[in-house]
């Protein structure tokens, strides 16, 4: 059978899972579309979260930022895991305590004020659409490659089937959904890093192959043959003040996510929540600590196979037509000498890596089966659906329950919220699928924006609104503004050529810092403005104060507050 | 609530939050510490096919994080238990 055909079938075969899933946990629970409390299982709640939590960006693009970042590309794999300590510690309990639906919930209860449960509302659909658009790109090179058509086509096929699943899944289906997903997802990263970690090192293990082979070293030497830069060595391709801020911008970013933080509402008890946080960081560690080794093991194969080997041969591997044709691997004879070489120098550069093929080549780069080339896309589409369905709800959970219930209309019926959801989520995967094709940047670099944004504003409000009992409305309001305009301004004026046309950045860098470790100083901000205001305005409300010690205890976390 | 409760209540948030800033500063320690700020001199000491600061940078500082959380949870949990705060 050909790749495509089997691809077709694993695709359809999962797909097929995903919705008696949905229609099974919908089925069981017809009436409890809003349940907060879910007696979803502690470990099955982790890996829902990790499934929720592992991206199209983890998925498919890190192996390959980490292949062409090296030392650096620790950037990613600390601060997408680094965060779910502050995660853990600072607020899953906590907000499991506190017991609502959202991340604007929150915000807006404990500083009793609907202003700041708006801008915190807009906070969550902004982080969540820039999110969002970097899943609808995934979905789209997936399709693109394993169904033949142009990236364009594979969003709106991605589009088509996100819009039908988040209908059909509902709110409870999704988590089950989820746990499947990750169960696919990471079978289908495992697999094949497995057998190129092998085929390489005779260790089978890529965590230990990595470490004790010489491949390391190798692709080290390649590089710096090449005119590249040294693979181990750190801060060759950032500099250390970039690497420090940006992975500080994704830890406390991957914190303030609210996607994230709204699967902690779903367990029973406080002690569950802490649990989920465990199992959900070990789901997610077998893939971060798998994914520099398949990074260093695919780039050192490519170049081993392409790099100083005449074209004539070269021309014959089939995997090397196959990428050629979708753009992702460009190869040019430059200088016609009937050689391809890599070069560090873009004038006599021959061998053009795409990023995002590191991952999805690696199975046919290392011979396997077209079977675990099928199981790969099948596990890339799980990755990207699972986030794209949580991103989605806490989108239009912010419009529909934030925005439209708490603030607009609180006289609003079942129905009427229910219409408002769904609109929300028709709308939001248009949008998503318009980034998606007309994206903004790179998979990875389009998600890390998102962090940002999420670490300057959500982040320091739920952080002050549970550590400082002081902390008053006037103080959240000032920072949450504070935090989110400054990271936004810059964020707009460094990438002001996609975003402004404009021929150059308007600045190149906050003081040396790049866009993508601009959250941090814009964290930095909010938690200055926000100290400096809420000490001089009056405290807050007792009530509030109560509220405050109440949420730092877990017992009673099963007791109904208030109204939902 | 009563003011002997009270009390203790203060007590064991005083215990969660010192419980919390010594495994935030392990947490920096592998990560800020030993990748970043030390980068340069750890990556000077080889382990094994990599160096140390490599290492730390793809795999160890990971690991550490998972001990981390898990040991939150453990001794939490014995916190919950000692102040008689479960659910």
């Amino acid at each position: 059978m050909s790749v495509e055909v089997l691809t077709l079938i694993f695709v359809m075969l999962t797909f097929g899972l995903y919705a008696y899933i949905g229609w099974w946990a919908k089925a069981v629970d017809t009436k409890s579309f809003y349940v907060a409390g879910n007696d979803v299982p502690i470990i099955a709640n982790g890996a829902a979260i990790a499934a929720d939590w592992m991206s199209a960006a983890s998925f498919l693009s890190m192996a390959g930022l980490i292949a062409f970042l090296g030392y650096d590309g620790t950037v990613y794999l600390m601060g997408w895991t680094g965060g779910y300590v502050l995660l853990a510690l600072l607020l899953a309990p906590y907000l499991r305590k506190f017991g609502r639906y959202t991340v604007p919930d929150f915000i807006g209860d404990r500083f009793y004020s609907n202003k700041s449960r708006a801008v915190a509302a807009i906070a969550t659909i902004f982080v969540s659409l820039t999110y969002v658009a970097g899943q609808m790109r995934g979905v789209g090179i997936v399709f693109s490659r394993y169904l033949g058509v142009n990236i364009e086509i594979g969003v709106i096929i991605g589009m088509a089937l996100i819009m039908f699943f988040a209908v059909i899944g509902g709110m409870k289906g999704i988590t089950w959904t989820q746990v499947a997903q990750f169960f696919i997802l990471i079978v289908a990263f495992v697999v094949p890093a497995v057998a190129i970690s092998f085929k390489l090192t005779g260790n089978p293990i890529p965590q230990f192959g990595m470490i004790f082979s010489d491949v390391a070293q190798r692709l080290g030497e390649a590089q710096i043959e090449a005119g590249l830069k040294e693979y181990i060595l750190p801060f060759q391709n950032m500099s250390k003040l970039n690497v420090f801020m940006m992975t500080m911008a994704l830890m406390v970013g991957t914190a303030g996510l609210p996607h994230v933080i709204t699967r902690f509402y779903t367990v029973k008890t406080v002690k569950g929540a802490r649990w989920s946080a465990v199992w959900a960081l070990l789901f997610i560690a077998i893939l971060y600590t798998t994914a520099p080794a398949v990074g260093m093991f695919s780039k050192f194969n490519i170049i081993d196979t392409v790099h100083n080997q005449p074209v004539e041969e070269i021309q014959q591997i089939e995997w090397v037509e196959k990428w050629s044709t979708t753009g992702l691997l460009g190869l040019n004879d430059v200088n016609e000498d009937g050689v391809y070489r890599l070069s560090g120098d873009p004038a006599t550069n021959e061998v053009n890596i795409d990023k995002d093929i590191i991952v999805l080549s690696t199975p046919e780069v290392a011979q396997l089966s077209p079977v675990i080339i099928a199981l790969v896309a099948a596990g890339g589409l799980a990755a990207a659906l699972s986030t794209a369905a949580g991103l989605l709800l806490a989108m239009s959970s912010a419009v529909s329950h934030d925005i439209y219930y708490k603030i607009y209309n609180r006289n609003a019926t079942e129905k009427q919220r229910l219409r408002v959801a769904r609109v929300m989520i028709f709308l939001s995967v248009l949008a998503a699928g318009y980034f998606g094709i007309n994206p903004p940047g790179f998979v990875g670099e389009v998600v890390a924006f998102a962090f940002g944004i999420a670490a300057a504003s959500l982040f320091p409000a739920i952080f002050l609104g549970i550590f400082d009992k002081r902390h008053n409305r006037e103080g959240a309001t000032a920072g949450i503004v504070t935090g989110l305009v400054f990271t936004v301004v810059m964020l707009v004026l460094m990438k002001s050529v996609p975003l402004l046309g404009t021929e150059t950045p308007i600045i190149e860098s906050f003081f040396g810092i790049d866009a993508a470790g601009i959250g941090i100083v814009g964290m930095v901000l909010h938690f200055a403005v926000g100290f400096v205001v809420s000490r001089s305005t009056k405290e807050p409300p007792q009530d509030i104060q109560e509220m405050v010690e109440n949420i730092r205890i877990p017992k009673g976390s099963g007791e109904p507050q208030g109204d939902h | 609530m009563n003011k002997e409760n009270d009390k203790s209540m203060q007590e064991y948030w005083k215990r969660n939050v010192a419980l919390i800033r010594n495994l935030l500063i392990i947490w920096a320690a592998v990560s800020y510490g030993a990748v970043i700020l030390l980068g340069d001199v750890l990556s000077k000491i080889s382990f094994f096919g990599v160096n140390l600061a490599f290492w730390f940078a793809h795999q160890g500082s990971i690991l550490t994080f998972v001990a981390i959380v898990a040991f939150y949870a453990w001794r939490m949990g014995k916190l919950d238990k000692e102040f008689d705060v479960e659910e």
